[in-house]
């Protein structure tokens, strides 16, 4: 399976990759016999050496090489009834540092993707407010904007692993997440543009799309760090992710960053909406079930080596590649265990630590070819250290399908194969 | 902006003009920022439809059991079934009382949903799935007398739910949601720095493997099991 999973969909894109991939080991190890005559693509004029190449005027608007074809959300049809309300996954184990391209971002939608032209879109504010307002786009781009670097993470990412092992690979158990900057205007300057009445405690959110998704946030949190969005990474939001306008909240699950924004209440109770009654709670054990939990919890991934990201160099220097992120903050520490979780080594964290956003972190070391099992466990600024899956399953059972952020494991075996297993 | 308000005023009247809106008459805002309009009366009213547990937001209407049974089975039933209980992998409404704390809990509005409010608003909001605010406030009164007669919380036909008695409805569950409490959880409570060297005895064993599950995408059997439902 795992040599499927690596095989670019463009059979002629994919017979270096495929060939310098799982398949060589096969082989044996590290084949490169260095020819008496040179290697050809040295010794002899290629191609692209050669003749011309597209023209500026061939691509206005740029997209990946086709070798990277293969780089792209997949989705689990059995998990939902229904693409329409589904969500697919990001595809961690081709990525790096910690910005996650516009295109590659996952998707959660409960109603499709619902296609608005900006100069269409309406935003209301109303409820507990002085002045209920209607704001367009462009109304909302006069207003000082801010650029913050923030995950996005959903509530049910790693979801179908409480029970156990079942996704072979971490775009799969951990690719409901992205990191992306945005643009927007503070949530709070909003508010205070309708004048905040002292009787409000709350503000409900609520979409543009097909699903009205609505959630209820205190207003603590709405005046805190929320932003309404209208860029990422740059440019306009992506359709899938909410254009013209989304709601932002840093560190809290995905569900709350309402997409197609349209309507901002503010009330003095929660709504008890259906996307935080019968789902977005978190059944325990005991049949109690949590509510309201927002923050999403320390958690980190060792994203390549990957069972979809075998190792097809052989023995010798080795690379693991990984994220890690809080809803509590920055990342503080991330350790990285080869065996088990019997011995752990610090790793290294490169790139910017910025609050609520991906972290990225590596740990080199020389693999002698023996059979391994990596595992990461990050820490966070406020000291929460990642739980394993045992940990969370004693406190919670297994029912509570959300805020799954316990520590994963992947079975590298001697041929450079990985799996995704749990170990005692 | 105050050293000359009459111009100002003017030139918003003259902006609002020729636009050709609808909205003329809205008042100019009077924010910090002074950016947006007023909100009328009627737009609010066409957006604002969200209900809370305590009724707040329910319109006027009502309908009864036997009213919602055939809008169900109209425009419901093919995908949650004509008792409620789920075509396919569509979701169930009904059934699933004292599952909670099973291996297997069946969570329905009748065994999970703490609040009346949230069928109604729901149902008004979202549903039909593809044909969302398709119904009127007496169809969808109806329809939650027919959800409520399927999970045996009224068990009369004849039972009329509106405005008036929507409240008086109490959710077998309601009483079993608690606050967030992570944070007390042992593993966390403990705030000890984590074990760096020889943390556990004994050689590692696989416990789980998801190559014997073989459901992932593209590794052949897309018929997984129930597991893991995330919608």
């Amino acid at each position: 399976m795992t040599e499927k999973m690596n095989k670019p969909s463009r059979p002629q894109a994919s017979r270096r990759a495929f060939l310098g991939g799982a398949a060589a080991l096969g082989a044996g190890l590290a084949v490169r016999p260095a020819l008496a005559a040179g290697d050809p693509l040295i010794t002899e004029v290629q191609d692209w050496n050669r003749y011309l190449g597209d023209g500026v005027d061939a691509r206005p608007y740029g997209v990946p090489s086709r070798f990277e074809a293969d780089v792209v959300r997949r989705d689990v049809p059995w998990l939902t009834a229904d693409s329409k309300s589904s969500v697919n996954f990001t595809p961690l184990h081709r990525l790096d540092g910690i910005i996650t391209p516009n295109g590659l971002c996952f998707e959660r939608h409960h109603g499709g993707i619902a296609e608005i032209a900006p100069a269409d879109h309406r935003l209301m504010v109303h409820g507990l407010v002085e002045r209920s307002l209607v704001f367009t786009l462009d109304d909302l781009k006069r207003f000082p904007r801010e650029n913050r670097v923030y995950f996005l993470e959903c509530a049910a990412n790693s979801g179908m692993e409480w029970r156990g092992a079942q996704l072979n690979g971490c775009q799969f158990t951990h690719g409901m997440v992205h990191c992306v900057m945005y643009t927007g205007v503070r949530l709070r300057t909003l508010l205070e543009e309708a004048g905040l009445k002292t009787s409000g405690t709350w503000l409900l959110a609520e979409g543009a799309d097909a699903s009205a998704m609505t959630r209820s946030i205190p207003l603590d949190k709405a005046l805190d760090d929320c932003l309404v969005a209208w860029g990422m990474n740059g440019e306009a939001l992506r359709p899938e992710q909410g254009y013209p306008v989304r709601l932002v909240v840093p560190g809290w699950e995905g569900n709350m960053w309402v997409k197609w924004l349209r309507r901002l209440e503010v009330g003095d109770a929660p709504w008890e909406h259906r996307e935080e009654t019968s789902k977005y709670t978190d059944l325990l054990a005991n049949g109690k079930a949590r509510k309201f939990t927002w923050q999403m919890e320390v958690k980190s991934v060792i994203t390549s080596p990957s069972p979809q990201a075998p190792i097809a160099h052989g023995r010798g220097r080795t690379v693991v590649s990984g994220l890690a992120w809080s809803g509590n903050g920055t990342i503080r520490r991330v350790d990285v265990s080869l065996d088990g979780g019997r011995n752990w080594h610090t790793a290294r964290i490169d790139g910017p630590s910025l609050p609520k956003a991906l972290h990225r972190f590596y740990h080199e070391f020389d693999w002698d070819g023996s059979e391994l099992f990596l595992q990461s466990r990050a820490m966070d600024e406020k000291g929460f250290v990642q739980p394993t899956k045992d940990d969370l399953r004693a406190a919670r059972g297994t029912n509570s399908i959300y805020h799954n952020n316990g520590i994963q494991t992947w079975y590298l075996k001697p041929d450079g194969a990985l799996e995704n297993v749990e170990v005692s | 902006m105050s050293k000359f308000p009459k111009a100002s005023l003017l030139a918003a009247c003259l902006l609002a003009m020729s636009a050709g809106s609808v909205h003329a008459e809205a008042a100019s805002p009077s924010g910090p920022l002074k950016l947006g309009r007023i909100a009328t009366e009627a737009e609010i009213a066409a957006w604002d439809h969200d209900i809370r547990p305590d009724g707040k937001g329910l319109p006027e209407g009502r309908g009864t059991v036997a009213d919602g049974e055939v809008l169900f089975t109209d425009n419901c039933a093919a995908c949650h079934g004509d008792f409620g209980e789920g075509v396919g992998r569509w979701p169930v409404l009904a059934g699933g009382e004292g599952t909670l704390d099973r291996e297997r809990p069946e969570k329905t509005i009748g065994s999970y949903w703490p609040y009346l409010s949230t069928v109604y608003d729901y149902v008004n909001r979202a549903m039909p799935f593809g044909n969302a605010r398709s119904l009127g406030p007496d169809d969808v009164y109806a329809l939650t007398a027919y959800l409520l007669y399927l999970n045996d919380i009224v068990t009369d036909e004849d039972f009329e739910l509106s405005r008036e008695n929507f409240t008086d409805i109490r959710m077998p569950n309601v009483d079993n949601f608690v606050p967030d409490d992570r944070e007390r959880e042992k593993h966390y409570v403990a705030d000890t720095e984590p074990c760096m060297k020889d943390c556990k005895p004994g050689p590692v064993a696989i416990t789980m493997r998801a190559r014997v599950l073989d459901v992932t995408p593209e590794g052949g059997n897309e018929e997984g099991p129930a597991a893991g439902n995330v919608d």
